[in-house]
């Protein structure tokens, strides 16, 4: 047991550096992939058939690639065409293109719930595609969408991972250092998994907290 | 009743649902201060014809004028037209996370970009008016469904509209609550209020109506006045939907 918790304290700054960058990394996919999931969610159901076109085409290309590819793409193909961007701005934005197109299916599902009579309604009040769609139909997509949402964000805090096999030192990249420094790889995993389980506690709280602040809207 | 050029008028419209022709060249006008009331047996069309007025249902020909401008593809002129014209649903289409009076002042703060408290002072007038001003801080899901009908009636006068459309205003309503709703149409009708009803409710095209239009498989039939229509159909088809619904 002794050698367990000498394995956390004698590579204390590892661990703090691997998840300081995951948490980072996490922190602006999560905002990244808000803020364009939700675009292409309004695309999606919005009047305009080229903007569902584009809706659709980017869901479907990206949510069928391998995360993977998305990373190799950025950090091996994007500089080829004479775009430098470093490993971590790599990572952020080859998760936030990628959680996007989840994103928009979770938003779109949550759009789905709302009878179409509210949003007609709307129209015929004469409010615009916007006002419908950010005064009548997303707050009650909202109650809809939060689980899906989190499993979402979830996983693509796990998702953050893969940016170790792209040089960029979060907490997936802390079994290799480990291994380097001969430390026990069982104990090593076992602390990261612990990392992990304590970085999503937050998530499951915000989720309850989300799903019972909107759970009566009516 | 009617003066000066024709509110609403809809010049050969067409329309298909697939194949099926559901506005078979219609033509019609409306009056200023006109109540016209749309009837004819299910799936003739009536209700797409009242909906294609504020192009919630776009048009394959024809053409659709309104206050003498023809109707605006989608975007901010269309959104400004709907505001003029109101809509009152069969399924009320409250909006189920507001209260009813903000129901009622959402239009007129958002679209319109009314002063709050003035949208509130003519909101909690006209709830008073369809007599549910004591429901006004409840969810649309607490109040019955003839509350629910009034207050839908209130948010579409809250935007002033210079015509009132009624698609099938008392169908979704249990029967002790349709008189209650007919009531407050009455009212309007007798106001002035320009306004095209489809409705199964005869005896509100009698006692309300300027004119009655009567429609079977898209195509307007009859246009005549309540009195003509309910005692001299010249139709078959008119003859025959009335012995229907009125030997019972």
């Amino acid at each position: 047991m002794g050698e367990f918790f000498r394995v956390l304290t004698d590579n204390g700054q590892l661990f703090v550096d691997g998840f300081t960058n995951t948490v980072k990394l996490f922190l602006i996919a999560a905002v990244g992939s808000l803020v364009l999931g939700t675009l292409l969610g309004a695309m999606r159901v919005s009047p305009v058939p080229a903007l569902r076109a584009f809706g659709a085409t980017y869901v479907n290309l990206v949510r069928n690639t391998p995360l993977t590819l998305v990373f190799a793409f950025l950090v091996f193909a994007v500089p080829k065409l004479d775009v430098n961007i470093d490993y971590f701005p790599s990572a952020a934005i080859a998760l936030t293109v990628y959680t996007s197109a989840f994103v928009c299916e979770v938003i779109r599902s949550g759009v789905n719930t709302v009878a179409a009579g509210q949003a007609e309604a709307a129209r015929a009040l004469g409010m615009t595609f916007g006002q419908v769609l950010t005064l009548i139909v997303l707050p009650q997509a909202l109650r809809a969408m939060v689980p899906p949402m989190m499993s979402v964000y979830i996983a693509m805090l796990k998702n953050t991972t893969i940016a170790a096999g792209f040089s960029v030192l979060e907490a997936g990249a802390i079994p290799a250092y480990m291994a380097e420094r001969g430390e026990p790889q069982f104990a090593v995993l076992l602390w990261i998994t612990i990392g992990f389980l304590i970085l999503i506690l937050p998530l499951v709280a915000l989720q309850r907290f989300l799903e019972r602040k909107w759970r009566v809207a009516r | 009743m009617t003066t000066g050029e024709p509110l609403i008028v809809l010049d050969a419209v067409n329309k298909w649902f697939g194949p099926l022709h559901v506005l078979d060249d219609v033509s019609l006008s409306v009056g200023r201060g006109e109540v016209v009331v749309v009837i004819g047996p299910s799936g003739s069309g009536k209700s797409t014809l009242c909906r294609a007025i504020n192009r919630l249902e776009p048009i394959n020909s024809g053409t659709i004028t309104f206050d003498g401008q023809p109707l605006p593809a989608e975007g901010k002129a269309l959104a400004r037209l709907r505001s003029e014209v109101g809509m009152v649903f069969q399924s009320f289409n409250l909006f189920a996370h507001k209260t009813i009076l903000e129901n009622v002042t959402l239009g007129p703060v958002k679209v319109r970009r009314e002063k709050p408290a003035a949208a509130r002072e003519r909101g909690l007038a006209l709830l008073d008016r369809v007599g549910i001003a004591n429901q006004a801080d409840k969810f649309p899901a607490q109040l019955s469904g003839g509350q629910q009908q009034r207050a839908a009636i209130a948010r579409a006068l809250a935007m002033q509209p210079k015509a009132m459309l009624f698609d099938e205003p008392t169908s979704a309503l249990d029967p002790e609550m349709v008189g209650e709703v007919l009531d407050v149409m009455t009212s309007l009708a007798r106001d002035g209020m320009t306004m095209v009803v489809v409705t199964h409710e005869m005896g509100f095209a009698r006692h309300a109506a300027n004119r009655v239009i009567f429609m079977a498989d898209g195509k307007l039939v009859e246009d005549a006045s309540p009195a003509e229509f309910f005692a001299n159909p010249r139709s078959e088809r008119a003859k025959d939907f009335l012995s229907k619904i009125l030997t019972h």
